[in-house]
């Protein structure tokens, strides 16, 4: 049974995981320079392995002479911030809705089904942009925007589960025996979908992510002087002529990581519920 | 009569939307505090400030203050620009085909990629097409849009400078934004086409269409696919709402004056009245294009119709 369930383990993609959220725990404390560091001596220092190169910036620098790899490293932190409140919040919400919506039904059910629908005419990008317009741009609108876009992806999936689950014998047997209904939820229906829950949050964090670096891309995620990837290539997009490394490196940060996140999560479904499959 | 009631629900439904989602859009405006300092410039004369608060009724109570922006937005009045000095609708309607226009020809990218992809996956599965295929779906996903088209421009504008970055123009113009739109939505296109294909190949009409003799070719491309397509036709509508989403991004890269960008400009300027419109706007072509598509597949498909 053990051996069967790590047949097949994607290391590379973990391995990746790993390394990002080492840099976003780090901290200062591991990045080869400080990020913010001006150094206009180094402006436009190609990669190592270019002529004129340093190893002691090995991707290079940008406009200002900052160090693109600690700036990358640095920005993982944004990127794991904004994934783990953005899929803990919209994770939560969906889950219960979901649940609530699956086991009660009816009315309650009919309008938040109602909501949702009514919800995603709004482009996501559209509403984030006008949540942008009326609040501050920042970390927390980027959280809430992504938040939510995606609660209704969970409560969607999950309700399906909870309809499938409510009319086994067992929940049947619980409600008569005197079970109240915040138990049957937390003890008897959220054990049987944790599984989902998990692999629907894997599969979630390349989207974050790319979600966060096009807000921040945009203007109206992170703002300087904090760090994103998005935001590096934002500021690299107006010397796109001079320095190639500082438009393509970030983004291969942000493309290695979805990547990974993405094959760990298909990985991880295929493994806890091939049922998701059609995701 | 059955396909009236439908057509009869459906759009109804999309009204509800619609409706939804200017409610949506007003709490939002509502949330920042007070909504007038939204509506005008920083440096608004009291007599404007005073002028929009009756306008838009802001002293009544909120529901009342609804049903007065819903009123104004269906006789198109959002407000004016004060950016642009015009009403913030018409600056929306003026930009607005550029953006079609871009999402349509992202859209004939991306099916124009899918559908071979997809039914050469299905016809050799397991080969190298379908392998390299599913390479690039992992990829694809993996990158952002406006990381796609800062590529293509650094690639093909500027190193290469075989076509233009930045603007509207002739045809050239149109290449590499709709490139960077179309690009995410190909790896699930293939996806959608591949499947449908390998049920239609093993269905009895192929087979016997295969005992008849009928050349390969013949049944792959033309009675396989005929079948194979109507998932992608259906879908077709949700992937053009999806263009509109990506517009906002792919349009302020390459400069294209379309609704993304002038909405994005927008919210730099704190123009509110034209996020309002953009936003509304769009969400009224989203809800159309998936609506038009539920019409619309009873026509290609007439299960499907009857079903119903």
């Amino acid at each position: 049974m053990r051996a069967r369930f790590f047949r097949g383990v994607p290391w590379l993609a973990i391995l990746v995981l790993a390394a990002v959220l080492a840099c976003a725990a780090g901290g200062e404390a591991i990045l080869p320079h400080d990020p913010n560091d001006l150094d206009l001596g180094s402006a436009f220092l190609p990669p190592a392995w270019l002529d004129g190169g340093s190893l002691s910036s090995p991707l290079g620098a940008d406009n200002l002479g900052r160090d693109i790899l600690s700036r990358i490293m640095a920005g993982s932190r944004v990127s794991v911030i904004v994934a783990f409140y953005a899929i803990l919040f919209s994770g939560g919400i969906g889950a219960l809705a979901g649940m609530v919506c699956g086991y009660f039904g009816g009315r309650v059910d009919a309008a938040l089904m109602r909501l949702i629908e009514i919800q995603q005419s709004i482009p996501a990008i559209a509403l984030a942009l006008i949540l942008a317009a009326a609040l501050e741009p920042g970390l927390t609108t980027v959280v809430v925007v992504i938040v939510l876009t995606y609660w209704a992806w969970y409560a969607r999936i999950i309700r399906g589960e909870i309809m499938a689950l409510k009319g086994r014998d067992y929940i049947a047997f619980a409600r008569v025996a005197g079970v109240s209904t915040p138990v049957i939820f937390l003890r008897h229906l959220l054990p049987n979908i944790f599984n989902t829950l998990v692999v629907l949050a894997t599969l979630q964090v390349g989207q974050v992510i790319l979600f966060e670096a096009s807000l921040s891309f945009l203007g109206l995620g992170i703002q300087q002087p904090d760090i994103s990837w998005g935001l590096m290539l934002s500021d690299a997009r107006q010397y796109i002529t001079n320095a190639w490394w500082a438009i393509t490196m970030p983004g291969i940060a942000i493309m290695l990581t979805c990547l990974s996140a993405n094959v760990f999560g298909d990985w991880l479904r295929d493994r806890l519920d091939p049922q998701l499959r059609q995701l | 009569m059955n396909g009236a009631r439908f057509l009869l629900r459906r759009l109804v439904q999309g009204l509800v939307s619609i409706l939804g989602a200017s409610l949506i859009i007003f709490v939002i405006s509502r949330l920042s505090g007070d909504p007038v300092a939204l509506l005008v410039p920083a440096d608004a004369p009291a007599s404007v400030i005073a002028d929009i608060r009756t306008r838009f009724g802001l002293d009544l109570p909120l529901w009342r203050q609804y049903l007065i922006f819903l009123g104004n937005a269906l006789t198109g009045d959002f407000g004016n620009s004060y950016r642009w000095q015009m009403p913030a609708l018409r600056l929306i309607l003026d930009r607005l085909p550029a953006t079609v226009e871009l999402a349509i020809c992202g859209l004939i990218f991306s099916v124009a990629i899918a559908v071979p992809v997809g039914v050469l996956s299905a016809v050799h599965r397991g080969g190298w097409i379908d392998r390299l295929g599913r390479v690039f779906a992992m990829l694809g996903q993996a990158m952002p849009a406006f990381w796609v088209g800062l590529l293509l421009i650094l690639v093909f504008a500027i190193r290469l400078n075989w076509l233009p970055a930045f603007g509207q123009g002739g045809v050239d113009h149109l290449i590499l934004p709709s490139i960077a739109l179309g690009w995410y939505p190909v790896a699930a296109q293939t996806r959608v086409v591949r499947s449908a294909m390998l049920d239609v190949l093993d269905s009895d009409h192929i087979r016997l269409a295969r005992a008849l003799g009928t050349p390969e070719r013949l049944i792959v491309w033309k009675y396989a696919l005929r079948n194979a397509a109507i998932p992608l036709l259906t879908m077709l509508g949700v992937y053009f709402a999806a263009m509109l989403g990506g517009a906002f991004v792919v349009e302020t890269i390459f400069a294209w004056p379309g609704v993304g960008r002038t909405v994005v400009e927008a919210v730099f300027s704190r123009d509110f009245p034209v996020v309002q419109a953009g936003v509304l706007f769009t969400s009224i072509l989203f809800v159309l294009s998936n609506l038009l598509v539920d019409l619309g597949y009873g026509l290609v498909d007439p299960r499907i119709r009857d079903a119903r």
